[in-house]
């Protein structure tokens, strides 16, 4: 069975706390049967005051002493139990969500790219938790509940065998009623759960475009489609919550029934001699907590079950195959010229759909490449085969005559920087982003890449200068500035080659100038290649790549291409004919 | 918190209804250990079989009526906490509808999302817990010790001293705890957050070779968080354990003075089985009361944020929604003497002064930050101006009704983003039941025709919640024919061609050129390539108008706009021919 192997792997996963599993086992055994044997010393002792001229207090003391060892020791073990359990289950979704993160970055881009980041948190988040909350501790309840019941059972036979029968008649009817009450509202709660998320996919959706609703006055439609949801969600939310409340009640009555049944049946025993006062009371003891833990196995299944569906999906992560290795006599390239040749490149992303088939480009130090073409043309493709975010599947490109695959992947994509369209910073300071690249730089060095690209006058007003905290994903920062501080992270690192995607196009149009100036310099004698939108950089291009549905189509000079009267002629006229 | 019993006005019968049943069968649990005493103390003493077989049939009786009040007030409870829950959701989202941006920008997104559904969802579980176990729990903490009062004065002290000293213990270990957990959500936000920075900035990390310290950055954190967690446990834990021993010890208690006073023939034995009985209830109930803290803190907390957003007025408020008069012959807009500021921000637009005629197409050009959004924002009334007056045709936007006004125009923000349902319904949005023909005319203008119908699915095309299944081209190309459906009077483009390429975007300035003669075309750009055959170009810097003419006029007076040009052509490229 599939749930046994993904069980087996999590038990392998909590392996290195492997005692404390054992350990809180053995302490649910002791819990649960001290636990059990209480009453039953409670009852002798009330066995020793039948009335007023049959007290034994000697015995009664003696049976309290024992009482109060048997309690305090259970208690005990309670804790040590709650103890062990917490560090098995939080250290092993520590673990899981250690060797996860890891994965994140080890796997082909090709994952990450083709996966939702919003499932991939998930799995880090909500499943970890759901096996160490689901899995672990749904294990030790579900085998402190059996105990329980086996214990109990076996503490009634050796009581009484007559009324613990009667307990055994009434059972079934316990199991019956936890078993139709989970499943009733089990049913409810998808439906619930299934609406709920309906409603808040609705929520985000709108309430984040609010600004397009009010433009088309979209107010009263969205509040009706809104009202249809919820009126939805309030009829399955009555039903899921009247069913899941069912369960105290319900548990109430079957206790109830079973005392009733143990006091009636109990006490005609005792009138017959069968049976003493106190152990009457041990079994109403018993019967009270009866039923609790019938609910808790039944209870606990689904959870079980939903942990092992989170942990299959998170072994499904782990089991991603990283990507492949350095090969091992791959080198680390230094003092890089810029050197690059494609040659016979092919490429493409699905087997079945073809992009690039045959693409041959040499490049010579400190020469400038742009990529143009329409939008969607697949001219980011490109920086992933240079930079080896993907492999190409026949053909081979070089950085100064050597082979990118023979060279260490991190070295490789050292000698590049690379300024990306969607500016990403983290949440740390702006020094921490700056110095992103080379983490031992100077606050002086920072500052002058800061200089460099403009960003210093705007650092120097905010209160905390340069230790600024950069919020969730630069969210304090204006577009243009998250920019401009990729720019100064890729200035600081002052690599041989560069990559910028589109990279001034946002950035305010006057410092642009000095942008321009500031990158006209750093490219100066560095291979570049730039994706671009501005026609001046790409006249001033020594390359042109023309692309079209992710293939390149043309390639030359600027004065090249124009002769051509190609895709590129029709491209650049565009932009100049009169509308 | 209480301000919001306005929503439960419509649920008095259930909320009535609910506690009482819920008393009933609080009380009926009270007479069980009554009852069990009295068949020991009369059934076994007298060897009564007929009275014990009475008394017990008369307990499972009295568990069925039970049960069946607990029932009617579950279902209450059902009813009236998700009615509740309901209604405010209706209300909240009415009342965000009505919001203008300044207070949306305020709140934000996120946080009302999350005040619309976990909130909420806090809050209702409260309502259900109000009418559950508010009324249950402490009667039959109270009940119990009443109950132990009637058997026996002296032996109830043991009660008097175990309860509180039980509502101590948890007390203590929540007051501890409560904290902890706010820590941990803290910390696993931090986590989450982390993992999302590393795969969105995949490429930057491996480009930079950062694996190793995301890594540790990320097992930091971790560590933490299942420090904290381990912590927290460790408190916790002790919960079950030390109420079980206050209660034990208890029932010790009850037990060796019970001898004492069966001796001296104050007490029975069954009544001391009964005494046992209750104090067991008053643990299991004292557990429901510490868990009721919790839920009624965390709901409070939800009250105040959701209070909060109904709190909030609308800046902008609609005068009447009367449609009014206009002036068909004055200008289209017109800014007079127009200042704007964000909350405390200084000024966004100072001073602007210009208006624009009927079928006039416009360019808005100027850096980041210069104001070209503000501008346009406040031409629908989005904002308010802090001074002077916006007039479209010749009466200021305060006086309009929202829906007046806004039909006139149709807008395309700056990111494009499409709503789940079909192309169709998309297309649908500025005009409810616009037609075929409407739809094909505006994406052909649009440039969107041709993609559109190369798929099979044409206009019934699903589209994701955001547009996320389109590219952002195709995208911004759609967001451009929703407005253009409903033919209105004026269109912002609100810097909305920048996801186009130069083909496309060149096309779509000459269709709607040729397509929409009499309608004003407003265009915010930062490239000079889109507005330089506009009618008139908008020259904006830090707020101020700088400049106001047609393109080659305005290179040879206005500084900014020259520099502008200059930053994205070679001189002998600039000038139209």
């Amino acid at each position: 069975m599939k749930n046994k192997g993904t069980v087996k792997r999590i038990l392998k996963y909590a392996k290195p706390y492997r005692s404390s599993l054992i350990f809180a086992m053995i302490f649910a055994l002791l819990y649960v049967v001290l636990n059990l044997t209480a009453p039953v010393l409670i009852g002798y002792a009330i066995d020793n005051i039948t009335d007023k001229n049959n007290v034994d207090f000697n015995d009664v003391a003696q049976l309290l002493l024992m009482v109060g060892v048997t309690v305090l020791s259970c208690s005990v073990f309670q804790w040590l139990m709650g103890l062990c359990i917490n560090t098995v289950s939080y250290c092993t979704v520590r673990d899981i969500r250690r060797d996860i993160f890891r994965k994140f970055n080890a796997v082909p881009l090709r994952y990450i790219d083709g996966h939702p980041h919003g499932d991939l948190i998930s799995r880090m988040i909500n499943d970890a938790d759901a096996v160490g909350d689901g899995l672990l501790q749904g294990i030790t309840q579900l085998f402190s509940g059996l105990v329980m019941i086996i214990c109990t059972l076996g503490f009634m036979l050796f009581i009484n065998p007559y009324i613990a029968l009667v307990v055994v008649v009434i059972t079934p009817l316990s199991m019956f009623v936890a078993a139709f009450i989970t499943k009733l509202s089990q049913k409810q709660f998808r439906e619930q759960s299934k609406t709920q998320g309906e409603i808040s996919s609705y929520i985000e959706e709108y309430i984040g475009q609010q600004k397009v609703v009010k433009a088309f006055g979209y107010e009263e439609r969205s509040q009706e489609d809104f009202e249809e949801i919820n009126s939805r969600l309030l009829e399955c939310g009555k039903k899921a919550q009247f069913y899941s409340s069912l369960a105290n009640p319900s548990t109430r009555f079957v206790n109830g029934i079973v005392t009733a049944a143990v006091c009636t049946v109990g006490s005609v025993s005792a009138i017959n001699g069968t049976l003493s006062v106190g152990q009457i009371s041990m079994f109403i003891t018993y019967a009270n907590q009866y039923t609790k833990p019938f609910n808790e196995v039944t209870g606990v299944i689904p959870q079980l079950q939903s942990a092992v569906a989170g942990a299959a999906r998170v072994f499904a992560l782990l089991d991603e195959q990283d990507q492949e290795p350095d090969s091992e006599n791959s080198v680390e390239l230094t003092d890089c010229k810029g050197k690059i040749d494609i040659e016979k490149v092919k490429f493409s992303y699905v087997p079945e759909k073809p992009l690039i088939t045959d693409f041959n480009l040499h490049v010579k130090p400190g020469q400038k490449v742009a990529i143009v073409g329409p939008t969607g043309c697949g001219k980011t493709t490109l920086i992933n085969l240079l930079m080896r975010f993907y492999d190409v599947n026949n053909g081979n490109i070089k950085v100064d005559d050597t082979s990118i695959y023979d060279i260490k992947r991190n070295s490789l994509r050292s000698l590049y920087g690379m300024v990306l369209q969607e500016s990403w910073l983290y949440n740390a300071s702006i020094k921490d982003n700056i110095a992103y690249g080379k983490p031992d730089a100077t606050l002086d060095e920072v500052k002058k890449a800061a200089k460099d690209a403009f960003l210093d006058h705007f650092i120097e007003r905010l209160p905390d200068k340069y230790d600024t905290m950069i919020t969730e994903e630069g969210a304090n920062l204006s577009q243009g500035q998250r920019q401009l501080m990729c720019i100064a992270r890729v200035m600081l690192c002052d690599p041989p080659m560069l990559i910028l995607d589109e990279a001034t196009s946002s950035i305010d149009t006057r410092t642009e100038i000095k942008i321009q100036q500031a990158f006209n310099k750093m490219m100066e004698g560095r291979t570049s290649f730039i994706v671009a939108h501005r026609l001046s950089t790409i006249k001033e291009a020594d390359i042109i790549l023309v692309m079209k549905d992710g293939n390149i189509i043309e390639q030359g000079s600027h004065d090249e291409l124009i002769k051509k009267n190609g895709f590129y002629c029709t491209l650049y006229n565009s932009q100049f004919a009169a509308t | 918190m209480f301000r919001l019993r306005r929503f439960l006005k419509n649920y008095k019968l259930q909320l009535t209804l609910g506690p009482v049943c819920k008393l009933i069968e609080a009380i009926f649990e009270l007479f069980i250990p009554l009852i069990t005493a009295d068949i020991i103390d009369t059934g076994v003493k007298n060897h009564d079989v007929g009275y014990v077989l009475r008394q017990g049939g008369f307990m499972i009786l009295l568990g069925a009526f039970g049960l069946g009040f607990a029932l009617v007030c579950q279902k209450s409870a059902s009813i009236a906490s998700q009615g509740f829950g309901t209604e405010v959701r209706n209300a909240m989202f009415r009342h965000i509808n009505k919001l203008s941006h300044a207070e949306l920008d305020k709140i934000g997104t996120p946080s009302l999302i999350t005040r619309m559904t976990n909130d909420i969802n806090q809050l209702q579980l409260a309502v259900a817990m109000l009418i559950r176990l508010v009324i249950r729990a402490p009667f039959l903490v109270i009940g119990a010790v009443i109950m132990a009062i009637c058997i026996d004065i002296k032996i109830s002290l043991i009660f008097l001293c175990a309860s509180p000293l039980i509502a101590l213990v948890l007390f203590l270990i929540m007051y501890r705890s409560v904290p902890f957990f706010k820590k941990i959500q803290k910390k696993l936000d931090t986590v989450s957050l982390i993992s999302r920075e590393n795969l969105s900035g995949n490429r930057v990390i491996r480009a930079f070779s950062k694996q190793d310290s995301e890594q540790a950055r990320l097992e930091e954190q971790n560590n933490e968080l299942s420090h904290t967690a381990v912590t927290v446990g460790r408190i916790s834990a002790l919960l079950n354990p030390l109420t079980y021993v206050i209660a034990q010890g208890a029932i010790i208690a009850i037990v060796w003075f019970g001898a004492g006073f069966v001796k001296s023939g104050d007490l029975s034995q069954g009544e001391i089985i009964a005494l046992v009985n209750y104090m067991t209830q008053i643990l299991l109930a004292m557990i429901v009361v510490s868990n009721l803290v919790v839920i009624f803190t965390k709901a409070s907390a939800s009250a105040a944020r959701v209070n909060e957003v109904f709190d909030t007025v609308p800046s902008v408020r609609e005068k009447s929604s009367e449609y009014i008069s206009v002036d068909e012959n004055a200008p289209v807009i017109e800014f007079k003497n127009v200042s704007f500021g964000y909350a405390d921000n200084g000024h966004a637009l100072k001073n602007l002064n210009f208006s624009i005629k009927k079928g006039e197409t416009v360019g808005i050009i100027g850096g980041t930050g210069s104001g070209k959004s503000t501008l346009v924002n406040l031409i629908p009334r989005f904002y308010d101006t802090s001074e002077g007056n916006v007039l479209i045709k010749g009466t200021d936007v305060r006086e309009y009704p929202f829906k007046q006004l806004r039909e006139k125009m149709g807008i395309v923000p700056q990111t494009a983003m499409l709503f789940a349902g079909t192309i169709k319904s998309n297309m649908q949005w500025g005009k409810k039941n616009a037609d075929i023909d409407e739809i094909n005319k505006a994406l052909k203008i649009a440039q969107a025709y041709d993609f559109v119908y190369q798929n099979p699915e044409q206009l019934d095309r699903p589209v994701t919640a955001g547009g996320k299944n389109l590219s952002g081209g195709q995208r911004q190309r759609l967001t451009i024919a929703r407005a253009l459906v409903s033919q209105p009077e004026i269109l912002i483009l609100d810097d909305s061609a920048s996801a186009l390429d130069f083909a496309t975007d060149a096309a779509l300035r000459k269709s709607l050129k040729e397509e929409t003669k009499n309608m004003t075309v407003i265009m915010v750009s930062q490239r000079v390539g889109t507005v330089r055959y506009a009618d008139k170009i908008i020259v904006l810097d830090k707020g101020e108008l700088v400049g106001i003419g047609k393109h080659n006029d305005l290179f040879n007076t206005c500084n900014v706009y020259k520099e502008i040009c200059l930053s994205q052509l070679k001189p002998e490229e600039v000038l139209n021919k």
